[in-house]
């Protein structure tokens, strides 16, 4: 409990202490506070960058998207509509092939007939010359009744 | 230890420094015993205290020095987030209480608190431990076992927690002058509280109030520490089996007060220090 030079060797002491935190231990550690807090702003900061960076990203992957929808949609329409442009043409061909082929048969068929006319009507004259020969028991002139002959075979 | 001597003598051996000094009669070296060092008087020195005292402090500036080399700004190890956590502490008292730019007040703050706070926990270590470690050393040595003192607890010696405040002190005249000048300083503590008809009783009321400031800080915690001792040292004197029913729980009731006494002395030297720059 005496009070003796141990107070100016705990002044000394306390000065040496004091003035070493305040030259080599202070600045350096709040130095670097100041620095993390600065830091932490800045990423505080760069992650508000980055959230609004993705909601752009985000919208213009939403609205690229939409287009594309639609640009599908017009692609898948106009090929429909090429589709029935070739459908239609396909039958529009169809169609005007059936009608030539028709025609072509009913020309082939007409000859036919006519043919087949030709032929009966030939085969009707000599017919009625040999029926009527048989009817007059006579022998007719052919040379002489030919004209009345074809004449009636042109009626059939 | 306590069954070896008479509880007086126990007392008295663990209240007394290791006082190496010039005694009247025996001339320099170290003190055989209480009576001796009191003979000295004022030329003599205190070595346990200025051992442990600055040996702790070398701890703290060690300790914080390590960090400071390799501090970084990124990711901090545990040992730099103990010693961000203290002088964060530390800087928010200091921002709260004192508005002005000085790069002195917050080392200052950081190194009593830690220094105090350091030499206060030394009270935790239990009381017979060193001085029973030291007197075995000093018997080797050839010494009188019953005349090696060692107090370990700087701040129960009224000389070191002096030595601090007459140092704040010192701080809290020289901010006074040079923030408001010798006239300033002068004029305050003349003519405050009651005008310039009342000077002598001004003078009187704020030299006293002026003086109260470092005697209050040193007796505040040199009492509170010594008390704390006293009873550690009373409670060692109760047979060995009983003893931690009482020294456990005051143990860690003193915890609570070794960080509150280093913690009030830092926060009243800031205090001081911002009265001193302020005008009234």
């Amino acid at each position: 409990m005496n009070i003796n030079l141990t107070i100016f060797g705990q002044i000394i002491a306390f000065t040496f202490f004091v003035v070493f935190c305040m030259k080599y231990i202070w600045p350096p550690i709040t130095g670097a506070l100041v620095e993390r807090k600065k830091k932490i702003a800045e990423g505080l900061d760069a992650a508000d960058r980055a959230q609004r960076d993705l909601e752009l990203a985000q919208e213009k992957a939403m609205s690229d998207m939409r287009k594309s929808k639609e640009e599908a949609a017009a692609i898948i329409e106009q090929a429909n509509k090429r589709a029935n442009q070739i459908v239609d043409e396909a039958k529009e061909k169809a169609r005007e092939e059936a009608a030539r082929l028709v025609t072509a048969a009913q020309a082939e068929i007409g000859q036919e007939a006519n043919r087949a006319k030709e032929i009966l009507r030939a085969e009707v004259a000599a017919l009625v010359v040999a029926g009527a020969e048989k009817i007059l028991e006579a022998s007719v002139d052919a040379n002489a009744h030919a004209q009345l002959v074809e004449k009636l075979a042109a009626e059939l | 230890m306590a069954s070896e001597m008479t509880s007086s003598a126990y007392i008295s051996h663990h209240l007394t420094n290791w006082t190496f000094g010039v005694h009247p009669e025996h001339g320099l070296g170290f003190a055989h015993t209480a009576e001796d060092a009191a003979a000295m008087g004022f030329w003599a020195i205190h070595v346990d205290t200025m051992l442990w005292s600055v040996g702790l402090g070398l701890f703290f500036i060690w300790m914080f020095r390590k960090v400071a080399k390799t501090v970084t700004s990124g990711v901090p190890g545990s040992a730099q987030n103990f010693v961000e956590v203290i002088i964060e502490f530390v800087e928010d008292n200091v921002s709260s209480i004192f508005h002005y730019k000085n790069a002195l007040i917050a080392p200052l703050a950081l190194t009593i608190f830690v220094w105090v706070f350091l030499m206060n926990t030394m009270d935790l270590v239990p009381v017979d431990w060193i001085p029973f470690l030291t007197q075995k050393i000093g018997e080797a040595f050839g010494a009188d076992p019953h005349h090696v003192y060692m107090k370990v607890v700087p701040t129960t010696d009224i000389n070191a927690t002096l030595g601090m405040a007459i140092a704040v002190f010192g701080l809290i005249l020289f901010y006074s002058i040079k923030m408001k000048g010798l006239g300033g300083f002068l004029g305050e503590l003349a003519f405050q509280p009651l005008g310039k008809w009342m000077l002598p009783f001004n003078l009187f009321l704020e030299i006293v109030g002026l003086l109260a400031k470092p005697v209050s800080l040193a007796l505040r915690l040199f009492g509170n520490m010594y008390a704390g001792e006293m009873i550690f040292i009373l409670i060692a004197l109760l047979p060995f089996w009983a003893q931690w029913l009482l020294s456990v729980p005051w143990a860690i009731f003193h915890i609570l007060v070794i960080t509150l006494q280093a913690f009030i002395f830092m926060v009243l030297t800031i205090v001081y220090l911002a009265m001193a720059h302020e005008e009234h």
